[in-house]
């Protein structure tokens, strides 16, 4: 008895050495510049700087998550009646006239204006101390929530095809999943050329279907159509990766399971809703984290195709972080918009977590 | 046979151990690690190759070993290195950016006698806080560049240094060119060049509006500078030049930049001295232009890549000595030459082929002379350069003037605040 229980202790031992190369450097890597960015973010750290750095609390916060708000009435001509415009709108001083140098308004000044909306005959206006970090967000959101489920739909579509017994089924698996192989800075240059507005791959391909009819969109530089782009090109670039581990999901699920449904005169929607779908619970709730975790971290695509895209429309998150900590040489800025991404990120999986949970 | 063996096994280990103290004054030389951004530019790399040659064999105490990086990432590994404690002895640095490395610490001023850089031209000359920390082998300019024919044919002017286009002849000229209907665009400003082109080229036309990218006389805020009446009135001209199909925006094709003019796509084209060179073998009535005086007189650009000392090198008197050694006239001629870059002094403008008298390019020496006006020396410059890039080309894609200027000067103004005034 006594032998058995120091050779366990033994056996633990030496795992556990086992594991120390690869839990150091998770550790090294990954655990402690995790640490620095939290107490980075509570600092005025600086890239390069021979001052000393200061503790400043949660100024950088409230920089960047600062909100507020503005209810401006039109302009009065000297009878007290509103202006009317040529277009016959109303006619409303510039923000700027409230948020700089006003002393009537103290806890809006050095705001800018981040959106506005006409109610009654009065205009309201959000204001943001940092507008490009609120558009990063939105447009963060906006590129998870459109590309988390289309991506899963496509993925699963494309692995229920390559689960057949055919001859030949290697090489469809094998053509799908090569963009995920291809680097994700070649994909973007790729494509950029695809993109371009006078003599891209797309224009060219949609002037020869519709004879010439349509005209050239300049996909990446319009900013209505700059984020849709980069959806379009990480979905087909990641969408392999996906298919392989939904085709996984589906291999688990027992043949003589599609023989009873088979048996019974199912059809096929019904063969798919009742013996695939249940049996690909957990692979769904795999591959819903993993997609929502990848699309939030949406960087290289953006640092090679737009930089941060015509007038904001595709800034991220993680590609603000990296202009401020890197190009601008402000570290704790930068470790402020990490330490957020984390915790919209945690919030979001710990949702899908509770949405997903089994429910005895 | 065994001894035998060992006898020549140790005479063998004998020699190998001695040679090194045989081959005596080639060793006994200090290594000195110089660094480079110009990878990938074969004429650039013949003439700093020939420096160092030629340093290394006029003297037995010092042997320069170059190495070489790629100019897009040069300033981050420079950064990095720093950061890791492993700087070289001599080092490159672009002449706006050496403010922020003297001020961060990762540069030392250098050890040559002032007279030897007096006939250089300013923008070569790198000083921060009264000390001269880097100095340059050559200044870069910026003209429009265009076709005598261009202008013959459509009765415009030819502008001389005295006597500049004016704000509404440059306007009247453009509307011209585009009814014409014969390019693309009238003028080509570059916008494809995304990074320090920005801030480099058109910083000098706000200038000119009489505007700035930071107050010069405090460095400490760029309110009502670069957000005041005359910024206001630059961003609106400038804005309009898009609106107006006048000029291409951030969209334009790096190829269309390069090869634009010469194809006739476009009349006019904001360009450098550094592509002059191919301007000149596409056609030779090619012309350099002063730029336009929007009111404030006619600006441009000065200052590029200088040389310097690191702090951290252990032989700051030798690495001073390599600088100076680069600076023989035979070599500003040479790079010159090689690159059509302007040489800084008289003498070695002389020399050149291009910046000689009644030279092709000898225009841009006198330009750099009259109109050159170098970027804010300040360490903040890192930043401001970053925003002011920004605030430009969402300006160019129709983001209302006023805010993004407002943004913009707010977001340089808090930056210095927050370095503490960078040294100023």
């Amino acid at each position: 008895m006594a032998n058995q229980g120091s050779r366990l202790t033994r056996q633990n031992l030496h795992g556990w050495l086992f594991a120390l190369p690869g839990f150091g450097l998770m550790v090294m890597f990954v655990v402690i510049p995790f640490i620095f960015a939290i107490v980075f973010s509570l600092t005025n750290q600086r890239l390069i700087s021979p001052n000393p750095t200061e503790f400043i609390g949660v100024e950088n916060y409230s920089n960047l998550l600062g909100l507020g708000g503005l209810v401006i009435e039109p302009i009065k001509d000297d009878e007290g009646r509103w202006v009317l415009d040529s277009k016959g709108e109303y006619k409303y001083p510039r923000t700027r006239k409230f948020t700089r140098n006003n002393p009537d308004h103290p806890d809006i000044q050095g705001m800018k204006e981040w959106f506005s909306w006409q109610w009654d005959h009065k205009k309201v206006v959000v204001l943001a101390s940092d507008p490009v970090f609120m558009k990063a967000l939105v447009n963060t959101l906006t590129f998870v929530a459109v590309v988390a489920p289309i991506q899963s739909l496509i993925a699963l579509c494309l692995a229920l095809l390559i689960n057949q017994r055919l001859r030949g089924i290697n090489i469809f698996r094998t053509i799908y999943f090569m963009p995920v192989v291809v680097s994700i800075v070649v994909v973007s240059l790729l494509w950029r050329f695809i993109y371009d507005g006078q003599n891209g791959l797309l224009n060219s391909v949609l002037a020869s279907l519709t004879f010439n009819h349509f005209e050239p969109v300049d996909w990446l530089g319009n900013p209505d159509t700059a984020l849709g782009s980069i959806m379009v090109m990480s979905i087909w670039q990641a969408v392999g990766f996906h298919m392989v581990i939904w085709l996984s999901g589906l291999q688990t699920i027992s043949p003589t399971l599609y023989e009873a449904a088979k048996i019974e005169g199912a059809s096929s929607w019904q063969t798919f809703r009742y013996v695939t779908w249940p049996g690909l619970r957990n692979t769904a709730i795999l591959v819903g984290i993993v997609i929502t975790m990848q699309a939030f971290a949406l960087f290289a695509q953006i640092d090679v195709m737009t930089n941060g895209g015509p007038l904001d429309s595709t800034q991220t998150i993680v590609f603000q972080a990296v202009e401020r900590g890197y190009g601008k040489q402000d570290i704790s800025g930068g470790s402020t918009l990490s330490v957020v991404l984390f915790v919209i990120v945690l919030s979001i999986s710990l949702l899908q977590r509770f949405l997903t949970r089994e429910k005895n | 046979m065994r001894i035998k063996m060992k006898k020549t096994l140790q005479a063998i280990s004998y020699t190998l151990i001695a040679s090194p103290f045989l081959s005596g004054a080639a060793l006994a030389a200090t290594d000195l690690s110089l660094w480079y951004h110009g990878a990938g530019n074969p004429a650039e790399a013949k003439v700093i190759n020939q420096i160092v040659a030629d340093f290394n064999e006029s003297q037995t105490d010092w042997r320069v070993v170059m190495q070489s990086f790629p100019q897009e990432s040069y300033n981050d590994s420079v950064i990095a290195s720093a950061l890791a404690g492993n700087l070289p002895d001599i080092l490159d640095v672009d002449g706006p950016v050496m403010p922020n490395w003297a001020w961060a610490g990762y540069m030392q001023p250098l050890s040559i006698d002032e007279k030897r850089i007096e006939g250089f031209l300013p923008g070569t000359k790198g000083y921060w806080d009264g000390k001269l920390y880097s100095i340059g082998l050559w200044d870069a300019a910026v003209a429009m560049v265009t076709r005598r024919s261009t202008l013959e044919k459509h009765d415009i002017r030819i502008p001389t240094l005295e006597q500049p286009w004016t704000k509404e002849e440059f306007d009247q000229i453009l509307v011209k060119l585009k009814a014409t209907g014969e390019y693309d665009f009238p003028l080509d400003l570059g916008m494809a060049w995304k990074g320090e082109w920005y801030p480099y080229a058109f910083s000098p036309l706000l200038q000119s509006f009489g505007g700035d990218i930071i107050d010069r006389t405090t460095y400490a805020s760029s309110e009502g500078v670069l957000n005041g009446d005359e910024a206001i009135a630059f961003g609106e001209w400038w804005q309009n030049l898009f609106a107006e199909g006048l000029a291409p925006g951030t969209s334009q094709d790096a190829a269309d930049r390069d090869t634009g003019l010469a194809d006739g796509k476009y009349a006019i084209s904001w360009n450098g001295n550094w592509a002059a060179l191919n301007a000149l073998k596409a056609h030779d009535d090619t012309l350099f232009l002063p730029a336009p005086d929007f009111g404030n007189g006619p600006k441009i650009g000065a200052a590029s890549w200088q040389f310097g000392v690191s702090s951290s090198s252990k032989y700051p008197e030798a690495a001073s000595q390599f600088i100076e050694f680069a600076l023989k006239d035979k070599y500003l001629t040479a790079f010159s030459n090689g690159m059509g870059l302007i040489p800084p002094t008289k003498e070695a403008a002389a020399a050149s082929e291009h910046y000689a008298d009644g030279g092709a390019m000898a225009v841009f020496y006198e330009l750099s002379e009259k109109q050159a006006v170098v970027r804010p020396v300040t360490p903040g410059y890192v930043v401001a350069a970053k925003v002011f890039e920004k605030a430009l080309a969402d300006i160019a894609d129709g983001a209302d003037v006023a805010d993004t200027l407002d943004s913009a000067a707010d977001e340089i103004s808090d930056d210095v605040q927050k370095n503490a005034g960078y040294g100023h």
